[in-house]
């Protein structure tokens, strides 16, 4: 068992009588990736908030560091770095002014922890001149990174870094963050997008303020109860309605141009499948199987809630 | 230390960068100087008169030469007809009416009381109290010259008349420039302070910087510091400014100490400066805080003494006025600079400032929370 990072123990938050987190608890370890996966709305930022210390938990207990995020909120703000959902730096000031100002308030400046930030830092370096409102959005994000990380922070918390960004940036983003996870850095991100969720070590399932499940993404996938089939015709709307109706059928959700079809047992003839489709007026007719992904699942737990704490 | 130096820095950086700040800063109060100084005074000239002569006598005509002689008074209008003169007042066209009733002439010489009548439109009270001033003024001088005119040499000596004799001390040629640039000063430094810094916090919180600010290990202090320093600083060149612009346009006299104005300005400014900080503090976007703001000022402002004097306003809008310390700072600046007075002489001014701004520092101060 590796060193814990992270430890929340039975936290509730609500707004008024919405409940934003419900009794969540979960460990993170040092040195991991863990991604909470959900969509907006889930929880994800309240989590977040109330882990850097700036955000009062209604009951329970989150240790950051072996620290309280209540008690001992003025270390862990030294030990924490954060980048917001919302890009938050300042847009008047330039990339270089930015990150001298966020190392200055940590009492650093940018040389000495300039080999941490070097592998982001130096693709947006030719810029430091240009005034942060000017730089795209995976420009952005790269100065974002930079300035949560120019303290040496030994957990990061990057919440929803990626929404908003191309896929090109994306896919750069994550490999900037398996890289930092080599130094040893905790890494905590939340994502929307499920295809993400491959690329973290751990993930956790999270939907109304419960976590659904926490795995990592292969024993998550591992776990899938049903049998997955990937449906094509020529109508993929109408083919949906369809699929609905056919006696025996779980969920069934749209998977870019084809259809993804749940069964709890295997399917013990495709034929059947096929002709019931032909008849309802259906052309080019494509039945494969296939393996979940993060998505099936998601969706699975979604409509079976209370599987994991 | 150094943080707060750097996020005065950052401010400066922000404040310069920002196309609109340079001339609201330089040419605002220029503008304002000028527009309101000129605009805003209270001196009368050119009342509009209709005069009712109905004594046609050698002593109407002189009294009425002498409000034609004044430099104040023009005749708009001479009738006999009553009906006539107040249509004139009713479209506008005349301020004042004069009317000298049959026999005046006669009453006077017999030495008996005699009376003339004014009829002063008083839409404005303030300007209507003035004119009555004048007018008085100018009946008295008649008054005198007549006495001297109808009664004979050897009873001069027992008229017991009253002599009144007019001094006008600190301002000696009425000059309401000299008056009101002291307080428009005020009023500049006043609306740069409050919206600069009522804007700043608020600003953060809308573009979302705050957001990372509070994760940070900044003390509260500091940031609070970091924030109100630039705009003290600024509001401190800004009255600077105004005073050097004051001197050369319009020659304001500065009889009093500029370090003692200044020393007023720098506490005055920490009141209006925690005042600005506590509404960003209670508001979330720079359009309330901007509202906020401006509830406050207009209060402030119409109740300071600048142009409607504190002591004809009611009692509880004087003890409401305790608390308003644009009235503090624009008696202090009056004080000091046309009557060149000591700090003995503004202490109390002076102290309730001091009193007021350590109340709004502190207030700001714990009201901003980097928790929620």
């Amino acid at each position: 068992m590796q060193a814990v990072s992270i430890e929340v123990k039975n936290v509730v938050k609500r707004y008024k009588h919405i409940v934003a987190l419900a009794d969540l608890s979960f460990t993170v370890s040092k040195g991991e990736i863990f991604g909470f996966i959900g969509p907006d709305g889930a929880g994800k930022t309240t989590l977040f908030r109330i882990l850097t210390t700036v955000l009062l938990a209604d009951s329970g207990e989150a240790l950051v560091e072996g620290l309280d995020v209540v008690r001992d909120y003025k270390k862990i703000r030294k030990l924490v770095g954060y980048m917001p959902g919302r890009f938050s730096l300042y847009m008047d000031l330039t990339v270089e002014e930015n990150l001298t100002f966020y190392a200055t308030i940590f009492g650093s400046d940018i040389k000495q922890n300039y080999h941490l930030i070097k592998d982001i830092y130096s693709q947006i370096e030719r810029f430091k001149d240009r005034r942060a409102g000017q730089l795209s959005g995976g420009m952005k994000q790269k100065l974002a990174l930079s300035c949560a990380l120019i303290h040496k922070p030994s957990v990061l918390f990057l919440d929803e870094p990626t929404t908003g960004v191309d896929a090109v940036s994306r896919m750069e983003f994550w490999e900037m963050l398996r890289r930092l996870r080599e130094s040893g850095i905790t890494i905590v991100v939340s994502t929307p997008y499920m295809d993400e969720a491959g690329l973290c070590d751990r993930i956790a399932l999270i939907q109304n303020g419960h976590i659904m499940k926490i795995d990592k993404p292969e024993g998550i996938i591992s776990n899938y109860p049903h049998r997955l089939y990937s449906v094509k015709t020529d109508d993929i709307y109408r083919l949906l309605t369809d699929l609905k109706e056919y006696p025996g059928a779980g969920s069934v959700q749209a998977f870019g141009q084809s259809a993804h079809l749940a069964f709890t047992e295997d399917l013990p003839d495709r034929s059947h499948l096929s002709a019931y489709l032909e008849q309802r007026g259906h052309r080019h007719i494509g039945i494969e199987k296939t393996e979940p992904n993060i998505e099936d699942c998601f969706i699975d737990l979604m409509v079976t809630p209370g599987v994991d704490g | 230390m150094r943080t707060v130096l750097y996020i005065i820095q950052k401010e400066f950086i922000q404040v310069f960068r920002n196309r609109m700040m340079v001339p609201i800063i330089f040419v605002v109060p220029l503008v304002q100087l000028i527009i309101l100084v000129h605009a805003a005074t209270f001196e009368m000239k050119n009342i509009r008169m209709a005069v009712i002569d109905l004594d046609m006598s050698g002593s109407s005509r002189k009294m009425i030469s002498k409000f034609e002689g004044s430099p104040f008074y023009v005749i708009a209008q001479s009738t006999f007809s009553c009906q006539e003169a107040e249509k004139a007042m009713k479209k506008g066209d005349v301020d004042i009416i004069l009317q000298i009733p049959r026999g005046f002439e006669k009453q006077l010489i017999r030495n008996e009381k005699s009376k003339v009548q004014l009829v002063i439109d008083a839409i404005n009270g303030a300007t209507a109290g003035l004119i009555n001033a004048y007018s008085m003024m100018i009946i008295l001088d008649f008054n005198r010259e007549t006495l001297v005119d109808l009664v004979q040499p050897q009873m001069i000596a027992n008229v017991k008349s009253i002599n009144t004799n007019v001094n006008f001390w600190y301002n000696p040629k009425l000059n309401y420039k000299t008056y009101m640039v002291p307080g428009i000063l005020v009023l500049l430094v006043t609306i740069i302070s409050l919206l600069l810094s009522g804007m700043n916090i608020v600003r953060e919180k809308e573009i979302g910087t705050i957001e990372q600010i509070n994760v940070t290990p900044i003390r509260k202090i500091e940031f609070v510091a970091g924030k109100l320093i630039p705009f003290w600083i600024l509001a401190m060149l800004e009255l600077a400014f105004g005073l050097i612009l004051g001197k050369i346009l319009f020659n304001i006299p500065i009889i009093g100490s500029i370090w003692l104005i200044f020393l007023s300005a720098s506490v005055f400014l920490m009141v209006i400066l925690g005042f600005g900080l506590l509404v960003s503090t209670v508001t979330n976007t720079q359009q309330q805080a901007m509202l906020v703001s401006f509830f406050f000022m207009v209060i402030f402002i119409l109740m300071s003494g600048l142009f409607t004097s504190i002591e004809s306003m009611p009692d509880w809008a004087q003890m409401l006025d305790k608390l308003n310390p644009l009235a503090y700072f624009i008696r202090i600046m009056r004080m000091v600079m046309l009557k060149g007075s000591s700090f003995h002489d503004i202490r109390l001014p002076f102290y309730s400032l001091l009193v007021y701004a350590l109340i709004s520092i502190s207030l700001a101060v714990r009201r901003y929370r980097k928790i929620s």
